[in-house]
């Protein structure tokens, strides 16, 4: 039987995975890909405990967090073509130029 | 009908300060001469049914209408006529109205525009020094009060071109605000006391309060704040300093507002408050001493000075002294008479320096004159009647006048008792009095023609009469000439009035019956009108010393005593020209060897007792660097810039800290970002 430690165990899992691939890799492709893995590992959570509780409102959220990644992905994406096309890189330490 | 009295000035003033510069010097002259003229009209029929009437006239009163109606503090503009404003005016139109014309012919030389803003000038100052005397409350008269002080600035720095004209007409102000300090804080004082600033009721007031004594009441307080007004009006030790330097103005602005009419303000304003004065013991002891060192003072320092003008200036600010004198030992009346016959004679003098002015192109330092006698006849006989009459000389006006001053001195009056020591200071500076007078005379127009040595010429004291100096077509070089009619007139007028005036006080010791005193009398006493409002004070006595004695009663003694300080004072006014003479005129060379051996005291008197040095060091130099080191360079470069720059050093370091946290890089923000958000769900979670 699969309770809902199980659930929200692997979505930790699946949570602190895509935390270490935002920080530690090198490419900004893969940043972006981690961070639809946090984001995944939310929407894991929310339907789970939306089941638990026999609601429907995890699973209607997960809805939206999905469209928010799309449009985030979309964009995202575009981002990195521009900054690829402007430094010929996608490492993220190669982009400090917005600070002091 | 009263407001028309100084409304005709003002209406002259706004003419000429709007259209001066248009019109020709012959129309700006006539409407400043019409409309001080036609205010002597209106106030010669305002004040005729007065003098006929006598001490029985009743004040005429006009308000204008309501000016401060604030809560408890109601200011009609209310203008009043009494015995003592109807002479005021008379004397204030009238001697106006001679100098008017006087200057017509006097500052011929000036171009139409600045003519025009002479003649503007001239005509505000009459304004508001009517307005000053025809005040029935206090507020009203400091509108005149503060009004003649910046015609008197306007008037000393007339040629501001000139710097030592510009520094007198400031020095003239700054000293005079110090006295208005003084005047506002009485006003203010009297209106808390007793609830009202109109001159009767508080007269009526104040007469239903005992009488304060030696003790520091509060209308004692009060008049000597008024008193303080009053220094700094009338050039009274300690604010004399300023009338001296009024000299750099025009001569006959001298004569009309530095000698005849608005340094006698202080004495008026005194004169006004009377019954509030007599109230306060104290103050009178204090304005009698004042009065009595002033005269000595300003006499002793009158003996050594060389400017011509500066002479009569320290004479005026001696005569003025005898006036507070008067006040008081608490003869009021005597304290008028002595400024209405002052106004003559003194404006007389004033106007014949001037002329010897103008007849030498601006030459004024008695030691380059002599021997004007046969060059100017008619100033020089109507100057030697000026000179007799401020000398005392027997029947002439000044005579009367410092007769019973010193009189009332020696003897005392139901407000004040008589001190021989007055007396005798009186005595000896009018001793001084006649001696500088005829140095004056016998220095300027006796004796051998002396002309300025050739590097004086072009010095800026001998440019003081400006137009003359710097107009090409020049033709006063060479023989003095005598002056023209607009200006020889005047004088001859004044010097009519000299003799004259004083017969309306001729003392009863010599038969008179001194109607001038009688007169008066109602305008220094509180009137029962307003007296039934206020409420008196129990005790009888309180009222009893209140109420001032009718009559002096003449006994045959005290006419003895009159009469013998009559001979006293006559004798030492002969004597003073006696000495004079043998000076000036007979051993020319003894005033110098005199000067010599007594070098310091000399020095002393011919700088002014240092006055002037020890209120630079004592007050200026202090001030400024107070100001300097102090509040400049300490509390607004210090404090005020250092704390504003200092918040801004600070914030500025704190940020260049701060702003290294911004890296730019997106994997420190998302470890930041995360690590708060883990620092945040903790909390929550482990507590």
């Amino acid at each position: 039987m699969v309770s809902l430690n199980h659930y929200l165990v692997l979505s930790g899992v699946l949570f602190a995975i895509g935390t270490a691939g935002v920080f530690l890799r090198r490419n900004l492709i893969t940043v972006l890909l981690s961070v639809e893995i946090m984001l995944n590992a939310v929407n894991l959570m929310f339907v789970a405990v939306g089941r638990y509780r026999g609601t429907v409102d995890g699973q209607i959220i997960t809805f939206f967090v999905m469209t928010v990644a799309a449009a985030e992905a979309a964009v995202g994406l575009a981002l990195v073509i521009a900054l690829f096309r402007h430094r010929e890189t996608l490492v993220p330490d190669a982009f400090t130029s917005l600070k002091w | 009908m009263l407001l028309l009295i100084p409304l005709l000035p003002f209406l002259g003033f706004v003419v000429n300060a709007c259209l001066g510069r248009r019109l020709p010097k012959a129309i700006s002259g006539a409407v400043a001469c019409l409309a001080i003229i036609g205010a002597f009209a209106v106030s010669l029929s305002v004040a005729w049914p007065i003098l006929m009437a006598g001490a029985d006239a009743h004040p005429v009163e006009q308000t204008v209408f309501m000016w401060l109606p604030s809560g408890e503090l109601q200011v009609p503009f209310k203008l009043r006529v009494d015995q003592l404003a109807s002479l005021m005016i008379l004397v204030v139109t009238g001697i106006g109205s001679l100098i008017h014309i006087y200057s017509v012919g006097y500052m011929h030389e000036e171009r139409d525009s600045e003519y025009a803003r002479y003649f503007s000038y001239l005509n505000l100052f009459a304004a508001f020094m009517l307005v000053l005397v025809l005040g029935a409350s206090f507020p009203v008269m400091f509108v005149g009060w503060e009004g003649v002080g910046l015609c008197s600035y306007l008037l000393i720095g007339f040629w501001f071109h000139k710097p030592s004209a510009a520094d007198a007409g400031k020095k003239a102000f700054v000293v005079n605000r110090v006295g208005d300090f003084g005047f506002i804080l009485g006003m203010l004082l009297i209106f808390t006391t007793f609830g009202t600033l109109d001159f009767q009721e508080v007269a009526a007031a104040a007469a239903a309060r005992a009488s304060e004594g030696a003790a520091m009441g509060v209308m004692t307080i009060a008049t000597l704040l008024l008193f303080l007004g009053a220094t700094g009006k009338s050039a009274q030790i300690p604010l004399h300093i300023w009338l001296p330097d009024a000299m750099e103005g025009p001569t006959p602005v001298s004569a009309l507002i530095h000698a005849a009419t608005m340094v006698t303000a202080g004495v008026y304003m005194i004169g006004r408050n009377a019954v509030l004065f007599e109230h306060a013991p104290l103050t009178l002891s204090v304005v009698a001493g004042i009065g009595v060192a002033t005269a000595f003072m300003a006499g002793t320092i009158g003996l050594v000075q060389n400017d011509i003008k500066r002479v009569l200036a320290y004479s005026t600010v001696s005569q003025l002294g005898y006036m507070f004198v008067a006040m008081g030992v608490g003869a009021f009346s005597a304290g008028i008479f002595h400024l209405y016959t002052h106004a003559f004679f003194k404006a007389l003098l004033f106007l014949g320096s001037g002329a010897v002015i103008h007849a030498l192109a601006g030459e004024q330092d008695i030691r380059y004159m002599g021997g004007l006698k046969k060059y100017l006849p008619i100033t020089y006989w109507t100057f030697m009647i000026g000179a007799l009459a401020i000398a005392g000389i027997p029947a002439l006006s000044g005579f009367f006048s410092k007769d019973e001053i010193l009189y009332r001195a020696f003897v005392g009056t139901p407000y004040h008792r008589g001190s021989a020591i007055v007396w005798g200071i009186g005595v000896v500076t009018s001793l001084l009095t006649a001696i500088y007078m005829f140095r004056l005379v016998f220095l300027t127009f006796h004796g051998e023609r002396r002309a300025a040595p050739a590097a004086a010429h072009g010095h800026g004291d001998h440019a003081a009469h400006a137009g003359h100096g710097g107009s090409g077509h020049d033709p006063h070089h060479g023989e003095p000439h005598e002056a023209p009619p607009s200006m020889a007139v005047p004088l001859i007028v004044l010097a009519i009035g000299s003799m004259v005036a004083g017969y309306v006080g001729v003392p009863q010791a010599i038969g008179g019956r001194n109607w001038i005193e009688h007169f008066l009398e109602p305008s220094f006493e509180a009137h029962s009108t307003a007296g039934e409002t206020a409420v008196a004070e129990p005790g009888a006595t309180a009222i009893l010393v209140a109420e001032p004695a009718q009559e002096t009663p003449h006994e045959p003694a005290d006419e003895s005593t009159e009469l013998t300080l009559m001979l006293v004072s006559s004798g030492v006014a002969v004597g003073g020209i006696l000495i004079a003479s043998f000076f000036w005129l007979r051993r020319s060379d003894a005033a110098a060897r005199l000067a010599g051996q007594f070098g310091a005291a000399y020095r002393i008197l011919l700088n002014k007792y240092y006055i002037d040095e020890i209120y630079n060091a004592a007050i200026v130099q202090p001030l400024k660097q107070l100001s300097t080191a102090g509040l400049w360079k300490g509390v607004d470069v210090g404090m005020i810039d250092g704390i504003v720059n200092g918040v801004g050093a600070i914030v500025r370091s704190l940020s260049g800290t701060l702003r290294q946290l911004q890296t730019g890089s997106i994997r420190t923000y998302a470890a930041s970002l995360f690590f708060g958000a883990v620092v945040v769900v903790g909390w929550y979670l482990w507590t």
